[in-house]
């Protein structure tokens, strides 16, 4: 690419949409399936080129059945072809959880290898506009909790194309989970077919005082604390961990190494969650680096409520990133729950209408 | 007309596996096949008809109960042998043990041991052979109990509404685990259950290995003129007890009784008798059948005892 020839701006869904097209472009073996996937609508747009392109042959809904319909899709790839399945809410993704967890995560290793089963499923975290307690699920944690599956978690539209290819391509059950209230964030996406690979985290802003990890949202939460900081004199440093299993562990490390702080945003729940996980490891492995116990920014112990006054509650933002920094590194002695993701919420409502 | 030769070789499975199994059961108190067995003596017929309607590049899965259907598909013996002995030379490298053979390269693409968890899967391969354009067929083996589990008819419906290459070979032993179907089922009529979609059910009688060839060589003619699915229930009787190498007509859940009127209707005796008498084939042919079979199995045992470890590094491999 020549560095005076910008690149391409696209959205996030936009970049879902290609990825999914190019794939199946280079590889007759890729189909997608789903509910609704082929209709008007194509969730949220995001397989509605594919659908266009390729037809129902290769791009066909399927009935309410999701977790007979993942066992299908784990046959599929046993056979020599490379499925993606979408569900338009994480929430669906429970009811499939024995073909997920007692299947696709097993089987390759029950059979001693000598099967793989290149499966990727896309599920879409909602938020917002009442989405309430069982269509705004986060539920990274359970997929990263069995060992056998991928989980990927893109935070710009750069990666959501080039994770998604990258997931196509492993040998490997995929959960790629994205989060609806990305799908309109617009960012570079090089036309050409890319991958980004699994696995790997990014350093999304450097900084001497304190590593935030996130992932997904929080990515651009934490960017966006980042700044709020920047005016009391801290320098974060915010990694995006991009892949959630396997994790990034050296990145995280070295960062906090550096740092000597830590805090952990994850758009799930705090109680064994990914912010668990990796306050655990970085504990475990870089404790002599630590100046300041470790805060992690996570979802409250409840349901997902539905009115807006207890949703704006509910959801953590920048600001609580940014207090939760403050406390590591001294600042105050507690953090204060500023209500202030309220101000994120709000502007985020303002440019959307329902329904969702 | 089938020949001597066809008859023989289905003589000659049904005994591998009823020979193999009753080795196990001799073997197992000696504490060494350190898995869950769950033997299929008595109901030999099924997988051998089945099985013996399919070609080798046609795929089968199965459950927890998986020797028969491994052993029918072509699956080698002294590698399952050494799979229950927890061996690396097992056919999933002492990872998966007895409820879960595996053999992708005779078709045999693995066994689940949550009840129905594979019969999703035999459908997938279907959509694949029909995506792809071939003529291959998959084959769900389950049991009545799998039946009663939301993906059967979730999965009839679908291979239906797909028109896949796909056969339904439920082998009703009437039993799960010590509960009878009439306590679980209100209506014994598994065969019957994919009408409401569209699929055409059989039932035979699991024990006559002919009659399951003949249903399933039906079933899979229709497959391959992309006709779709079929449904076959095949009505046997497990011997043993779910789990281990013993009768447990003991525990009181089925009586002495049941099990000698089942047992009068052994599949392989009766298949030898009608050989027989219809000079098909003489006692002498299947004597010497008999000591091939337990030559084999004593050679496969002594290469699974035989067997080295796996290697402990190998825990962590194959997870991705």
């Amino acid at each position: 690419m020549k560095e005076n020839q910008a690149i391409r701006q696209a959205k996030y869904v936009e970049a879902i949409a290609e990825a999914l097209v190019q794939a199946m472009e280079c590889d007759e073996r890729v189909f997608v399936m789903g509910i609704g996937v082929d209709d008007p609508t194509g969730v949220f747009g995001s397989t509605r080129p594919a659908f266009k392109r390729f037809g129902k042959k290769r791009v066909f809904t399927i009935p309410l059945s999701e977790n007979a319909i993942t066992g299908v899709g784990i046959g599929a790839a046993l056979s020599g072809l490379r499925p993606i399945m979408v569900h338009a809410r994480n929430d669906f993704l429970l009811l499939t959880m024995d073909q997920l967890v007692n299947h696709a995560a097993k089987w390759s290793y029950m059979a001693g290898g000598r099967m793989k089963v290149p499966f990727t499923i896309r599920a879409i975290i909602g938020r917002g506009w009442g989405q309430g307690p069982q269509h705004s699920q986060s539920l990274q944690a359970l997929f990263v909790h069995t060992p056998g599956l991928k989980v990927v978690m893109p935070a710009t539209p750069y990666d959501a194309k080039g994770l998604l290819l990258a997931s196509i391509r492993d040998d490997c059950p995929v959960i790629f989970i994205e989060h609806r209230r990305l799908y309109d964030t617009v960012g570079p996406v090089p036309e050409e077919t890319y991958t980004v690979p699994l696995g790997k985290g990014a350093v999304r802003r450097e900084g001497r005082d304190v590593t935030v990890v996130a992932s997904s949202l929080m990515v651009l939460e934490a960017l966006q604390a980042s700044q709020l900081l920047q005016s009391d004199g801290i320098a974060a440093e915010v990694i995006d961990l991009r892949t959630l299993s396997p994790l990034d562990d050296e990145l995280v490390f070295d960062s906090v190494r550096k740092t000597g702080r830590l805090v952990v945003a994850d758009t799930g729940w705090e109680t064994c969650g990914v912010a668990a996980e990796v306050s655990a490891r970085v504990a475990s492995n870089v404790f002599g680096s630590l100046k300041a116990p470790i805060r992690r920014v996570c979802l409250p112990d409840s349901p997902t409520p539905t009115c807006p006054s207890l949703e704006r509650e509910f959801y953590p933002g920048a600001e609580d990133i940014a207090a939760a920094v403050r406390t590591v590194v001294g600042r105050v002695k507690e953090p204060v729950r500023p209500r202030a993701s309220a101000q994120t919420q709000e502007s985020w409502d303002k440019g959307f209408t329902g329904p969702f | 007309m089938k020949n001597k030769e066809f008859h023989l070789n289905l003589c000659r499975m049904m005994l591998l596996i009823r020979r193999t199994e009753e080795k196990i059961g001799e073997l197992y108190p000696e504490q060494e096949m350190k898995c869950a067995v769950h033997l299929s003596i008595g109901e030999e017929a099924s997988a051998v008809g089945v099985c013996a309607a399919l070609r080798g590049d046609d795929v089968i899965y199965s459950t927890h109960r998986c020797h028969a259907h491994y052993l029918a598909k072509g699956g080698n013996l002294k590698r399952m042998v050494a799979e229950l002995y927890g061996k690396a030379a097992g056919c999933c490298r002492g990872k998966g043990g007895s409820m879960h053979l595996a053999d992708p390269e005779v078709g045999m693409m693995g066994s689940s041991a949550i009840v129905a968890g594979s019969i999703p899967l035999a459908v997938g391969s279907a959509l694949a052979f029909s995506m792809k354009g071939n003529d291959r067929v998959a084959v769900a083996l389950f049991g009545d109990g799998g039946a009663e589990q939301g993906s059967f008819p979730e999965c009839l419906s679908f291979a239906s509404l797909k028109s896949l290459p796909v056969i339904f070979v439920c082998e009703n032993n009437l039993y799960a685990t010590h509960t009878h179907i009439s306590a679980r089922q209100p209506k014994d009529n598994i065969y019957q259950r994919g009408e409401p979609y569209g699929v055409p059910g059989t039932q035979v009688d699991g024990n006559d290995v002919l009659a399951v060839y003949e249903a399933a060589s039906q079933a899979v003619e229709r497959c391959r003129r992309g006709k779709g699915p079929s449904l076959l229930e095949c009505r046997t009787y497990r011997w043993m007890g779910h789990v281990g190498p013993d009768y447990d007509y003991d525990l009181g859940y089925r009586s002495k009784q049941e099990l000698e009127e089942w047992m009068r209707r052994c599949p392989i005796l009766t298949y030898e008798r009608t050989l027989v008498s219809a000079g098909i084939c003489s006692q002498s042919d299947l004597d010497l059948i008999r000591g091939e079979v337990d030559e084999e199995v004593a050679r496969a045992v002594t290469f699974a005892k035989s067997s080295p470890e796996p290697e402990l590094d190998d825990l962590l491999q194959d997870v991705y």
